[in-house]
């Protein structure tokens, strides 16, 4: 990443484990041993100060644990996780906008106090007069009226209800946002919407997103840089328009060709890429090795370190360090592991 | 059309008699679809296109039912047929693909015995006639050790892997037509362009006719011959896939085109379509669609548009009576 930008948030060697053995007692009857998932590994990135960096992947790569990571609904097993001198990752400064605008409103609470919440609870305003004030232009923001805000959250649409959660979100005047997947349950005019408003209030309100989402359409409208991840890991993070421009990672490619692309449909293409491994048993070596066209033995046994490439891209693959070392055999230095 | 259509829809109303008056859930709708044809149904949630593909199957959830309109197949009738008839024509004539695959089988039984037993329903073989057929299914669609994986449990095959059980299903009994809701919405990326590349094939080689229900734009494009877009339980907008996209005609399909974001390249904001999809209670007078059309006129307001001539296909929209008058 470019150095001088500022950094909004720092993300280093960030890994966690979770415990899915079998109980106890299992254990001990069955002999089976214990197992870990490890759902994020030395994952390092940083997100620069009113940018947008997205994490992509397929299910169960390891981006929505990431999000929870950064905003503490996790702690991580290993690694460090540091935010600029004026966001200090407290509540006031980072904020969470979730998938499910259905489940992550509660149903019965008015709106109003719904968006009131975190005010209240974190006494950002002295009186009621105040903290209705505050509701008020919060609705605003979002384009809803503040008379919805008397109104229940069954009794707005899909589209309406995320604009809740987004009003939530900013009442404690954050300067960073993680939105996981804010948009997947929308329909696409909704989502429409929603993007433009999300970019409309990144402008105006200087805000940070990290972006969460498996739709590389979404992605490349709403982001600066890119991050692809598979199984856990960053394979390959570069700028948003030389990611789609020039992919490099073998994993990247692949799911660049695989997506819909209502422009250009390829319709006689020969489809066989194979499925994601269970993260459980990863692979051995580069965990895309079974999926990948160019896999050899190298591949197949030893862990491609992240390289940093001279347009600031990185890449975690042997075959695109081969090639760079080729080139230039100076340039294409490792990123020392964190 | 050289072909006879396999399905004909013809003017179909599907109405919800409720405790606070009737709602219309389909109105007007009309569609056909040749031997080997994909027509994908488009549209947003509530547009009645899972209702299209329920209604079709005869499997709309009473009260809900069609009041008006026909439902051939294969140039037969199917609409007015007793339970009992429709419950042969269903997976013998018409198969069926749903969203969830996990949900669409059952995790007690092994995929060989749930496949062996769609099979002798339908068809008059052996046991070890069905299982062969079941094998050989499997195989069609792409199941690698079908003889193994045969006597596998649902719980063993990754999603992608059960879809594609899931189509073998559909495919048990050689039907006609495959009405698939949704297919590919509950896969990632990678495996979705396996699962529409598979469903175009298995299309080609049979001469299968499929009804592909989805949200997603980008699945049409790769998958579907003719596209129908739904709006407000009607259908606004019909014809070659392609040209649908790339020249929509009505302007809800315009919107719905501007607001997905492009892949290639990239623009400052996206076109939005302001407000939402109005509830089956109060859908507006006239065109459904006019509280949110930019290009609204007063007729639009009083007299509903019927799918006319527009383009090389056929839009619901009285701007396309202007062109050709």
């Amino acid at each position: 990443m470019t150095a001088n930008a500022k950094a909004a948030l720092t993300v280093q060697g960030l890994s966690r484990v979770f415990d899915v053995s079998a109980p106890w007692l299992n254990r001990l009857i069955e002999r089976k041993p214990r197992q870990l998932l490890r759902a994020v590994d030395d994952v390092s990135f940083e997100v620069p100060a009113g940018g947008c960096l997205s994490l992509v992947g397929e299910s169960g790569c390891g981006k929505s644990t990431v999000a929870r990571l950064v905003t503490g609904l996790y702690a991580p097993s290993e690694g460090s996780i540091t935010f600029a001198a004026d966001i200090d990752g407290a509540p006031l400064s980072a904020q969470m906008i979730f998938q499910d605008p259905y489940a992550s409103l509660n149903p019965r609470w008015r709106v109003r106090d719904i968006i009131a919440e975190p005010l209240r609870e974190l006494k950002l305003r002295d009186t009621e007069a105040e903290i209705r004030e505050r509701v008020d232009a919060l609705l605003a923001i979002v384009g809803l009226s503040p008379r919805d805000g008397a109104k229940f959250p069954h009794e707005f649409s899909g589209g309406q209800r995320q604009r809740i959660s987004i009003a939530r979100a900013l009442a404690t005047e954050p300067r960073f946002l993680v939105c996981d997947e804010p948009t997947s349950a929308l329909d696409v005019s909704v989502q429409a919407q929603i993007l433009n408003l999300m970019r409309r209030l990144q402008d105006e309100l200087g805000l940070t997103y990290l972006f969460i989402s498996h739709d590389l359409s979404v992605v490349r409208h709403m982001s600066d840089r890119i991050a692809v991840m598979y199984l856990g890991r960053i394979v390959e993070e570069a700028e948003t328009e030389a990611l789609f421009a020039n992919p490099r990672h073998p994993y990247s490619r692949m799911l660049l060709e695989t997506i819909p692309d209502i422009d250009n449909p390829r319709r006689a293409r020969e489809v066989d890429v194979g499925e994601v491994p269970s993260p459980l048993n990863p692979p051995k070596g580069c965990a895309f090795n079974p999926r990948c066209p160019l896999a050899d033995a190298r591949c197949r046994s030893e862990r491609p370190e992240m390289l940093r490439l001279k347009d600031g891209a990185r890449v975690a693959c042997h075959r695109v360090a081969e090639a760079e070392a080729e080139r230039e055999p100076a340039t294409a230095v490792p990123v020392p592991a964190a | 059309m050289p072909d006879a259509p396999v399905l004909e829809v013809r003017n179909l109303r599907v109405e919800f008699p409720g405790r606070h008056g009737t709602l219309t859930a389909l109105d007007d709708v009309s569609l056909s679809i040749a031997p080997g044809e994909i027509l994908g149904v488009v549209g947003e949630s509530g547009a009645g296109k899972s209702m299209t593909g329920l209604a079709v199957q005869g499997l709309l959830e009473p009260p809900g039912h069609i009041a008006r309109g026909e439902v051939h197949l294969n140039g037969r009738r199917i609409d007015q047929l007793p339970t009992r008839a429709m419950e042969k024509i269903r997976g013998r004539e018409i198969g069926a693909i749903f969203q969830d695959p996990l949900t669409s089988l059952n995790p007690l039984f092994s995929i060989g015995n749930q496949l062996t037993e769609t099979i002798r329903l339908h068809l008059d073989l052996s046991r070890a006639d069905a299982r062969a057929r079941a094998i050989d299914l499997l195989k069609q669609v792409g199941i690698p050790a079908a003889e193994e994986r045969i006597d596998h449990f649902p719980h063993q095959f990754s999603g992608g892997m059960r879809q594609r059980v899931v189509i073998a299903l559909a495919l048990a009994a050689g039907p006609k037509l495959i009405v698939a809701d949704e297919p590919t919405t509950a896969l990632d990326v990678s495996i979705q362009a396996q699962i529409i590349a598979l469903l175009r094939k298995l299309c080609d080689d049979t001469g299968t006719a499929v009804m592909l229900v989805t949200h997603d734009m980008g699945v049409i494009a790769e998958a579907a011959d003719r596209v129908a877009v739904m709006y407000a339980g009607r259908m606004v907008e019909v014809g070659p896939a392609q040209e649908v996209i790339r020249n929509p005609q009505h302007p809800y399909t315009r919107g719905l085109m501007g607001s997905i974001p492009a892949l290639r390249r990239r623009v400052a904001k996206l076109t939005q379509i302001d407000g939402s999809m109005p509830r089956l209670d109060a859908i507006p007078r006239g065109c459904a669609f006019n509280p949110r059309c930019p290009q609204a006129m007063p007729r639009c307001r009083q007299d509903r548009p019927d799918l006319m001539p527009a383009g090389v296909g056929q839009s619901a929209c009285w701007l396309a009576e202007g062109v050709l008058t």
